[in-house]
């Protein structure tokens, strides 16, 4: 069995794995990081967002074995254990950016990916095209934007809670 | 998925040389639709040769007059590019509308067209401007390349390394997004170079990519949309499915082709 080794969240991590398995399975399953999710598992909903070396992917659609050497970062990866949250998590608590909170780490991440993009001022037309490919069957999406213009904004040098990002 | 070996070669050579070994191997570019029918267990390679370690095989440069982009450049690299953007933005339209911004993050132009999806983006502006696909082994026309759905020119252990995009002054691209997949349920791509003037449709012909000669005919007067108003297509030869009908497909074919247009004289 093939071995990979990558970098999870600042930690170096190696496992035996199938070349079939899925990053998203080799995080979960290996390594017990069960905050990305596994929506609809054909890379429509962003529910397994992570990123891999700094930029969002959908870990659904990525072998483990593709990821040898890279730097990955999932949603655990955001905050410090019983620190702050990070800000962008902190404004989706703030204003409550969701309801059963199954797709939220995907939103997390992909927002962090629309800063890294697009900084940290963004309106709400930017917000919502760029979520195109993550998908929340509870909230209408409204509270979601306010959080992600929000915690873009904390994000931002001198911003209210700035942290870093990753 | 089925299991299988995974090889990651750095060469082109050895890359060849693992296809050559493994007949039966697919390349894996960004994996963004391999990956996917392999769940589907659609298809089941015994062995994938993932090219992302290979060197040199992905940027956006301009050479001469005209940009050449490596086979394993991401959508998002080349939609952002600033060499692109100044040379022939019309040409950044098509990757930044392709898929989601993930998608974008690891989908490669050398994955697409090789896959040569009736309703991938990508085929269109190749063909749209008359593009030239560089593999291992040689050149190829887009107007050769493309030879039906899911089916391209490329023979058994040939490797597409880079695609030469001649710099049209005028070109756009529009498309009808699939709300779901992203995909085009049609998308037209028109370009003006000197004389050359090509109006490329994907997603629309159950035979894949096409050009509309009756359109590029009527252009060489003026490239306008004016020129092919009231201008439609036959609808035989176009997708059925629940999506659209074959006369919706020919007749958003017209209009698109307009709407391209006028967005290439902007």
């Amino acid at each position: 069995m093939p071995t990979v080794s990558m970098t999870v969240n600042g930690k170096p991590v190696t496992g035996d794995v199938e070349a079939r398995t899925l990053l998203v399975q080799f995080l979960r399953e290996n390594l017990r990081l069960t905050g990305t999710h596994v929506g609809c598992d054909t890379s429509q909903c962003g529910a397994c967002v992570i990123h891999i070396d700094g930029i969002a992917a959908k870990s659904c659609t990525t072998l483990a074995l593709q990821c040898e050497g890279a730097k990955v970062t999932t949603i655990e990866g955001l905050a410090e254990a019983n620190g702050p949250l990070h800000p962008m998590q902190e404004a989706f608590r703030e204003h409550h950016g969701l309801q059963c909170g199954y797709c939220t780490p995907g939103m997390i991440m992909a927002a962090l990916d629309i800063v890294r993009r697009r900084g940290n001022d963004l309106d709400d037309h930017t917000i919502r095209e760029q979520l195109d490919g993550n998908i929340c069957r509870c909230t209408g999406y409204h509270n979601i934007v306010k959080a992600i213009k929000a915690g873009a904004k904390a994000m931002a040098p001198g911003g209210a809670s700035r942290q870093a990002a990753e | 998925m089925y299991n299988f070996t995974f090889h990651r070669p750095t060469t082109v050579r050895q890359a060849a040389g693992l296809l050559a070994r493994n007949p039966e191997a697919k390349l894996l570019a960004g994996g963004h639709s391999l990956l996917p029918v392999m769940k589907q267990r659609l298809a089941n390679p015994p062995a994938l040769v993932d090219l992302s370690l290979v060197e040199g095989m992905s940027g956006v440069e301009l050479k001469g007059r005209s940009v050449v982009i490596g086979a394993m450049t991401r959508h998002a690299d080349v939609a952002n590019s600033k060499v692109l953007q100044e040379a022939m933005p019309g040409l950044a339209m098509v990757p930044g509308s392709i898929g989601d911004p993930q998608v974008r993050n690891r989908g490669t132009i050398g994955g697409s067209i090789a896959n040569n999806d009736p309703n991938a983006d990508y085929p269109a502006a190749c063909l749209g401007l008359g593009a030239t696909i560089v593999t291992n082994k040689r050149r190829i026309a887009a107007d050769d390349f493309f030879t039906g759905m899911f089916s391209t020119a490329l023979e058994e252990g040939e490797i597409i390394v880079k695609v030469m995009f001649p710099i049209a002054k005028k070109c756009a691209y529009e498309k009808f997004k699939h709300p779901a997949s992203g995909f085009a349920l049609v998308g037209v791509f028109v370009s003006k170079r000197g004389p050359d003037i090509r109006v490329a449709v994907t997603g629309a012909g159950s035979n894949g990519v096409f050009r509309v000669k009756s359109f590029e005919e009527a252009l060489k007067k003026r490239f306008a949309a004016k020129s092919i108003e009231g201008m439609t297509i036959p609808a035989t030869g176009m997708n059925t499915d629940i999506h659209a009908s074959a006369e919706y497909r020919a007749h958003l074919v017209g209009v698109l082709a307009r709407r391209a247009l006028a967005k290439a004289a902007a």
